[in-house]
């Protein structure tokens, strides 16, 4: 056998494998990001919980950064988050839900086509724009009229803004599960003389649920991290309350507010910035858990 | 099938519903169904309406060469946006850049290279979870890393990196699926011509995947130029008169306008921002139109 010409046998793995190393490092960058996060998070948090111990931050239902005597209690802001995602959550599964149904198996493949991108427009408004209308349209015009005693900022505000982008959201994964379900379910139960509602009520959604409930969940977490749009309808008013028409202070708000200002680099109220961050960070990590387990758990294989 | 002793119809599933026998009532719920259903999309497109029609109705009357030129001030009537859509230009072109080559090569790892093993899986379920981070997760950590760990200090560039890490999933899986839709008789014919793994994605692969790649990375670079919050924490300030300089610290990008203006409650000011917004608005519908054109270009000869 006369040998192949060098450059042929020795020079191309050479190169093969300093390609496919420069691929490998920037898929890793994806590995690294997280464990930069999670570093960052967990190194600037220790040093907040060495000054404020971690069961008063807990616990604690007084939350008081910027005005003394400074209370670090983070319950205030974690009812606040949650009672604005509950009442977007409120707005965006009915909305989003029955949404999602017209399109997978009421609308016609034209309207479809309409419908499907005035969505994605919906879903792709910035935040900001959200936050613009709620400051200045659904506040002002809409609620006070509506709602009495209501004031500029309110957890209601929040709530509706955040309501309108995660509709979107909603719909659309709902929409994809309820079309992954095969059409031969959908004809048995035309066959048994179900009308089409019946079909839609009794079998295609129970089996589009585990899809329709992953989209709720991930839902869940986006409204959590929701930032701008909160910042601007809720206000920065961290208290401890149940009262839709008052004004509070979410978790990301803080952290906006703590960035606003001309916080000293390592002061408390610096160091609080990602103690929050952390447990935002928790709470949105462990509802998007929740969402692919849900999906893998209870996904019904055809 | 095992036969039912007693009857067909006797006992189903004990959770089955009771069978409601009138026809007509059946149907009608049907019917009120669908009206449920037109009212939700009915009222989605309503407040999409009423979205555009407050924005636009104040914003398009402040819109004149005057606002194009200037720089923000304390006078409504002498403010303008250039210095922020000036950098929201240079910091969505700094993202491009940046996480196009990056990218499209984990893109082609994950799916050209990688084997099933574990540790693929686990960078594939990483980056489906990394899309799930908040935003202001990413502004905290891109001023832990950039801003003060690697000194950049409060500049467009490390605005622009800090938007990069959260673009990049959004980059990798569209480049993903880009390479996904490429049937596999394309590489085999490739490999059959004695390509090595890289030659035959160089040369036979990417170049099919182009139109869906590039359609990915304009769409991303709408998404961070409607991003607001992380800039926030990496210091995009409000008040900026002059052209920013991606490496001299001080620059603004029109979202961080726009939350100014906005919080503003002086008529002139609220109506700055709707302007600022019409022009924000408009630079993403530009580059949505970009992708959609650039798709069915480059796709016109790509036929399977």
């Amino acid at each position: 056998m006369t040998a192949a010409p060098a450059s042929f046998t020795r020079r191309t793995p050479v190169r093969e494998r300093l390609v496919e190393a420069f691929l490998a490092l920037s898929a890793a960058i994806g590995i690294l990001t997280t464990v930069g996060i999670v570093a960052v998070l967990v190194f600037e948090a220790v040093e907040f919980f060495r000054e404020v111990p971690l069961l008063e931050y807990l616990t604690g239902t007084v939350w008081s950064a910027s005005i003394k005597p400074f209370r670090f209690g983070v319950l205030p802001l974690v009812t606040g988050t949650l009672l604005v995602a509950g009442l977007a959550l409120l707005i965006a599964i009915p909305l989003g839900l029955v949404s999602g149904i017209y399109l997978a198996e009421y609308a016609s493949p034209r309207i479809r086509t309409v419908l499907k991108p005035l969505l994605e427009l919906i879903a792709g408004i910035p935040t900001v724009v959200l936050g613009f209308f709620a400051i200045n349209f659904i506040s002002p015009i809409l609620l006070k009229s509506l709602v009495p005693g209501i004031g500029g900022f309110s957890v209601l505000a929040g709530g509706i803004v955040v309501g309108i982008l995660v509709t979107p959201l909603i719909a659309s994964l709902s929409e994809d599960a309820l079309r992954a379900v095969p059409r031969s379910l959908r004809e048995g139960a035309f066959a048994m003389g179900a009308t089409k509602f019946e079909v839609v009520r009794r079998v295609v959604v129970p089996a589009a649920l585990s899809g329709i409930m992953a989209s709720i969940i991930l839902a869940m977490s986006r409204a959590v991290g929701e930032t701008m749009a909160v910042v601007l309808a809720v206000g920065a008013n961290p208290q401890l309350t149940l009262d839709i028409r008052e004004s509070v202070q979410t978790m990301t708000a803080f952290i906006v507010q703590i960035s606003l200002g001309d916080t000293p680099a390592g002061s408390l109220q610096f160091k609080a910035l990602f103690a929050v961050g952390a447990t935002l960070f928790l709470m949105t990590l462990a509802l998007n858990l929740l969402s692919d387990r849900v999906v893998a758990r209870f996904r019904n294989r055809y | 099938m095992t036969a039912h002793p007693a009857g067909p119809v006797a006992a189903p599933a004990a959770a089955a519903p009771r069978f409601e026998p009138s026809l007509m009532r059946r149907k009608l719920a049907g019917t009120v169904f669908l009206g449920v259903c037109l009212l939700a999309v009915g009222l989605l497109l309503l407040t999409l309406a009423v979205l555009l029609w407050d924005i636009l109705s104040r914003g398009v009357p402040w819109l004149d060469a005057q606002f194009l030129t200037s720089g923000p001030s304390r006078r409504a009537a002498r403010a303008g946006v250039l210095p922020a859509l000036v950098g929201s230009i240079e910091i969505a072109l700094l993202v491009a850049l940046i996480t196009f080559p990056v990218g499209v090569a984990a893109a082609i790892y994950l799916e050209e290279y990688a084997t099933d093993g574990r540790i693929n899986r686990l960078l594939r379920t990483n980056i489906s979870n990394l899309a799930g981070v908040p935003s202001i997760v990413y502004g905290i950590f891109g001023l832990a890393l950039f801003v003060r760990g690697l000194g950049l200090g409060f500049t467009l560039l490390a605005g622009a990196l800090t938007l990069s890490l959260l673009i990049l999933p959004v980059v990798i899986i569209a480049s993903m699926e880009a390479l996904r839709a490429v049937p596999h008789a394309q590489r085999e014919a490739a490999f059959a011509l004695g390509g090595s793994r890289w030659q035959v994605v160089r040369g036979s692969v990417l170049p099919a995947a182009a139109p869906g790649i590039l359609t990915g990375i304009i769409l991303a670079m709408a998404r961070a130029i409607g991003e607001t919050a992380p800039l926030i924490l990496v210091g995009a300030v409000t008040f900026v008169t002059f052209l920013p300089n991606p490496i001299a610290s001080g620059y603004t990008v029109l979202p961080i306008q726009i939350f100014q203006w906005a919080g503003d409650p002086r008529e002139d000011f609220q109506s700055l921002a709707a302007a600022a917004i019409t022009v924000l608005l408009v630079l993403m519908f530009v580059l949505n139109a970009l992708a959609i054109v650039i798709r069915a270009r480059l796709s016109r000869h790509l036929t399977w």
